[in-house]
């Protein structure tokens, strides 16, 4: 009776995780757990409560434990129905939407949403649909197509304005083109412009950022962003302020950290945005750099057994579709260290499954999701 | 061309490598900087992260009272309500917050001046009083609009106050809020203090030092009087709020002051000079206390203390009368007959001439082309050295001088401290000229300006010519002669008192040195000075006096009349002789030596004596002229 009963529950689980990727999910389970920790120490005096954070936390892990039981087939006959209602809703924002902050982002569908987030998977998924669909007939015209299909978004998630996320967008798709296998002749001298930009930049900083120096394309905040990076003690009290505390916060975190709930930086409220894009810093100031290995060593893992994934796909959309995903995961992570760090300039991106915020968590839960059901489906898919 | 393989497997693989190439490179970057950070520059970072954290608020020591010899407090400070603004949280417009402040409370144009310039001086870094001396009820109107206005509060504020107002303004001097010079000058200080003993440091906390002194007893002795301000240790959070304090540092007041000026004998004077000029030090030979050091006509150094007005100010500054100059300190003037006893002692010590030697006077002395007139037409007939002090014969002197020539009467006025600096307790001290032919050689440019011409030598003798000293360096000289050469420097701070236990630290006497002189020579020429008061110039003046005094007047020309007839009614105000007076008494012992000068007076019998005869009448016997308004002891 009893051992029946432990017997249907065994089965029972074992049906809800099958294909569940075991490596994924313990890797998924360990940063959530550092972000709900993390976020325990850094929502102190701040207006949202924990019961939040573990809601949006398990919704996450819905959303992902939905999307890994989806048939990669499916994602590819929505794909450009996905892609066609993201497009519309931006159109949507762009007339209709609601602003905050100097921004127009947001559209209030019963719920406020903010269609941007969508595109970042809707993205990929199309331009991962089209090479799909061209395989074996691709022609050079072929990523005119796909520079169109990315240039709608990215335009007009710029337009908002939102930089960082038309940036994320951008990679988001270029990494699908890329690994279709845009020809290196093409992605090289990109590279080398990029290289060279960033070394002038660099090295003529203090000209370029001169007051009267004004910069073709680009906005006269985000040519100060890009300056108060290069020299933060230029504007030690606006900008600059926030790059300034975090390294400090990081720096005097030391090796093995100042202990939970122990941060003074974060605790005393120097630290910006603390439990959303900053809370790296917090997490650098408590737990040091030992922890940060840590956190690199998962998101490394992360990342490792997301392109395993992608590699041993059993198709071409598949594998475009899991490459783009774990890279954008890769993204993410990179740029908000690096931007917490001092690295990069400031642009709003989470730390993935650290950072707290509702959207970005179903997001990335979807993103993971779509690489479980990769793996899932693989030999579905091959037999 | 580019040629488009098919994708296959493999070459996604490849690319796949690629990414993991990319990813494992951004990663070690990662690594790297963090490494930077938590490693390598982890000591300056946690310093910074301390820096942060922890605010030194500073708590300021009482500063110290200035006491006279008698006990009486003179510089003081009390403690008042005051409305204060916190610089750093002042958003938008400083006049729309003090617009809407002035319907609460009293702010006057004046407030609005003072507050306005503390915070351009300070870069508007920390706290400032924009009222102070709040009435009750203003008091309770703010706290009840207290939301309305952040970074605005009321705190109680030690003021320094002196409460006699004018008196003894330029000796005591005054405070004012730090400048930014002052800031930078003191910071320059702490840094040699603490490279010679790193301890110094406690006393470093420059924030708590809100106020120094400018000028006078209060600038000379601000080290002492200022104490070393206290801290705490207070946790904030980025936007400044405290958190908690982490520990203290109390503050030490600093220390009384106690002056060798009797207060009382400083108010008399002052109050004798009336609409006068002028200078007046009072010594006490035995000890180079300094009894009295009036400088007419004063301010009032109350003005200062919060950031003095600019309609006061340029009133004091552009007045004819300067009343901010220092004239014992820094006037100049000639001695004119004051100067004959030290000459007549001077003859006699270096043997020039004898007490009982006499010479024909009449009226006047021709050297070379030159006529030098005595003031007395016909002259004295046959002077001695007593009568030449008594009737003030001015040919016995030119004679002398002639006798004697410039480099002489130099060195043996010299040790006086004619024409030197004294080295009172007060900075800023003119040194005046005590000619010789070495100091015209560096004085003048000019080759034939640099040559000494023996005409020159004649009216030194009578105290004019080049001679020029102060009136505190007369005094000095009067009492060095009557201390029998012994000469104690002139200070005019006795002692330093401990503020809790009251022990007195005594700064003085110090002797400086002795002047080798012939004591039956002092004798000659002190009794020849009393005489002076007994039958001579001032005998009218000093008739019924209670003691023995010695003196000697003297009427200093303030321009050359080139032998024209003075006539002082008919001779502008700022044209009209200077009258000197030099004293001292008891005349067997001296207690107090006395050296003044009244301003475009006239005759020094006439103007200077009787202020010299009413001072001594009130401090050898306590006796206070009619005419003058009861001392009233501030309350």
């Amino acid at each position: 009776m009893e051992k029946s009963a432990i017997s249907k529950t065994k089965q029972f689980l074992f049906s809800i995780f099958s294909g569940f990727d075991r490596q994924l999910g313990l890797i998924l389970l360990a940063l959530a757990a550092i972000g709900f920790f993390t976020f325990l120490s850094a929502s102190q005096n701040t207006p949202v409560h924990f019961q939040d954070e573990l809601r949006n936390l398990m919704l996450s892990f819905m959303v992902m434990w939905i999307v890994s039981r989806i048939p990669p087939k499916w994602l590819e006959t929505a794909a450009v129905w996905i892609y066609v209602i993201g497009i519309t809703l931006l159109v949507a924002v762009a007339i209709f939407g609601l602003i905050k902050k100097g921004a127009r982002r947001w559209i209030n569908l019963g719920i406020v949403i903010q269609p941007s987030e969508l595109m970042k998977i809707a993205t990929p998924l199309m331009l991962a649909w089209y090479f799909h669909k061209r395989e074996g007939v691709q022609k050079a015209w072929d990523y005119g197509v796909a520079a169109i299909i990315l240039g709608i978004p990215v335009f007009l998630i710029a337009r908002q304005p939102d930089l960082g996320t038309a940036l994320l967008v951008f990679a988001a798709g270029m990494y699908v083109i890329i690994l279709a296998g845009l020809p290196w002749k093409w992605i090289l001298p990109f590279i080398a412009i990029g290289t060279f930009g960033i070394i002038l930049i660099i090295i003529f900083g203090n000209t370029i950022c001169a007051n009267d120096v004004t910069w073709p394309l680009i906005h006269a905040y985000q040519k100060h962003r890009v300056c108060t990076l290069l020299d933060p003690s230029s504007d030690p009290l606006g900008k600059g302020f926030h790059t300034i505390q975090s390294m400090i916060a990081i720096g005097s975190g030391g090796f093995f950290g100042k202990g939970w709930f122990q941060g003074t930086q974060s605790h005393l409220e120097f630290i910006p945005e603390k439990h959303t894009d900053f809370v790296f810093a917090v997490f650098s100031e408590e737990f040091g750099l030992l922890g940060n290995l840590i956190l690199l060593g998962l998101f490394f893992a992360l990342i490792k057994r997301g392109l395993a994934i992608s590699a041993s796909a059993p198709n071409l959309f598949t594998r475009l579709l899991g490459g783009s995903v774990t890279l954008i995961f890769f993204t993410y992570a990179f740029v908000n260290i690096g931007m917490v760090s001092g690295l990069l300039p400031v642009v709003g991106v989470p730390l993935p499954f650290i950072s707290y915020g509702g959207t970005a968590l179903v997001t990335l839960g979807f993103g993971a999701g779509i690489l479980m059901s990769i793996h899932r489906h693989r030999r579905l898919v091959q037999s | 061309m580019v040629s488009f393989k098919k994708p296959n497997l493999d070459s996604f693989q490849g690319r796949i490598h690629i990414a993991t190439l990319f990813v494992t490179f951004c990663f070690l970057i990662l690594v790297t900087r963090l490494v930077w950070l938590q490693l390598i520059s982890h000591n300056k970072y946690a310093l910074q992260a301390e820096n942060n954290r922890i605010a030194l608020v500073p708590a300021p020591a009482n500063r110290g009272l200035l006491i006279d010899r008698n006990g009486i407090v003179i510089g003081r400070n009390y403690s008042a309500l005051t409305l204060d603004i916190n610089a750093e949280e002042i958003q938008g417009n400083v006049d729309t917050l003090i617009d809407e402040l002035s319907q609460i409370v009293m702010i006057s144009p004046k407030d609005r001046r003072n507050f306005k310039r503390s915070l351009e001086d300070s870069r508007k870094m920390g706290t400032f009083p924009l009222r102070s001396m709040l009435t009750e009820a203003e008091t309770a109107r703010f706290m009840a609009n207290r939301y309305r206005f952040p970074g605005v509060e009321i705190r109680a504020r030690n003021f320094r106050e002196y409460p006699y107002n004018e008196l003894a303004s330029h000796l005591i001097g005054y405070i004012g809020r730090v400048s930014k010079a002052d800031k930078e000058r003191m910071q320059a200080e702490i840094e040699n203090a603490k490279a010679d003993d790193p301890s110094a440091l406690q006393t470093s906390f420059l924030p708590g030092i809100q106020y120094v002194g400018k000028i006078g007893i209060e600038q000379s002795y601000e080290e002492v009087l200022r104490g070393t301000p206290g801290y705490d240790q207070v946790e904030i959070t980025a936007g400044g709020k405290p958190v908690r304090t982490l520990s203290s540092s109390p503050s030490v007041p600093g220390k009384n002051v106690v002056l060798s000026i009797d207060i009382k004998l400083q108010y008399l004077v002052e109050q004798l000079y009336g609409n006068f000029r002028g200078a007046f030090v009072a010594i006490e030979p035995a000890t180079g206390d300094i009894l009295a050091f009036v400088s007419k006509p004063n301010f009032n150094p109350n003005d200062f203390v919060e950031g003095i007005d600019a309609i006061t100010w340029k009133e004091l500054n552009d007045s004819p009368q300067k009343p901010l100059y220092n004239r014992p300190l820094k006037g100049i003037y000639p001695p004119a007959s004051t100067y004959k006893p030290f000459m007549a002692l001077a003859a006699l010590e270096t043997k020039k001439r004898t007490a009982t030697q006499s010479i024909a006077d009449p009226g006047y002395f021709v050297f070379g082309n030159h006529t030098f007139r005595d003031d007395k037409k016909g002259g004295h007939g046959m002077v001695d050295m007593e009568k030449s002090i008594v009737d003030s014969c001015d040919t016995y002197y030119y004679l002398l001088a002639r006798d004697m020539g410039v480099n002489m009467m130099h060195d043996f006025m010299k040790p006086f401290g004619f024409g030197q600096i004294t080295g009172i307790d007060l900075r800023g001290e003119s040194k005046g000229i005590l000619p010789s032919t070495e100091w015209k050689k560096i004085a003048f440019k000019k080759p034939e300006q640099q040559k000494w011409y023996e005409g020159e030598t004649i009216s030194l003798g009578i105290g004019q010519g080049y001679n020029t000293f102060t009136i505190l360096q007369l005094a000095h000289g009067m009492a060095n002669m009557v201390n029998n050469g012994i000469v104690m420097k002139p200070h005019l701070v006795k002692a330093i008192e401990d503020p809790f236990t009251k022990n007195r630290t005594l700064t003085t006497p110090k002797e400086s040195y002795r002047i080798d002189l012939n004591p039956e020579n002092i004798e000659v020429i002190k009794k020849a000075m009393v005489e002076v008061n007994n039958s001579g110039t001032s005998a009218s003046v000093f008739r019924g006096a209670g003691y023995k005094v010695g003196g000697k007047t003297g009427t200093a020309q303030v321009f050359n009349l080139n032998a024209k007839e003075y006539n002082h009614g008919s001779t502008a105000e700022f044209l009209r002789d200077h009258a000197l007076y030099i004293a001292f008494a008891p005349a067997d012992k001296p207690t107090i030596t006395i050296a003044l000068i009244v301003e475009n007076a006239g005759f020094g019998a006439q103007y200077a004596a009787p202020i010299a005869r009413k001072a001594l009448d009130f401090y050898l016997e306590g006796k206070w002229p009619k005419e003058i308004p009861e001392w009233k002891r501030a309350p």
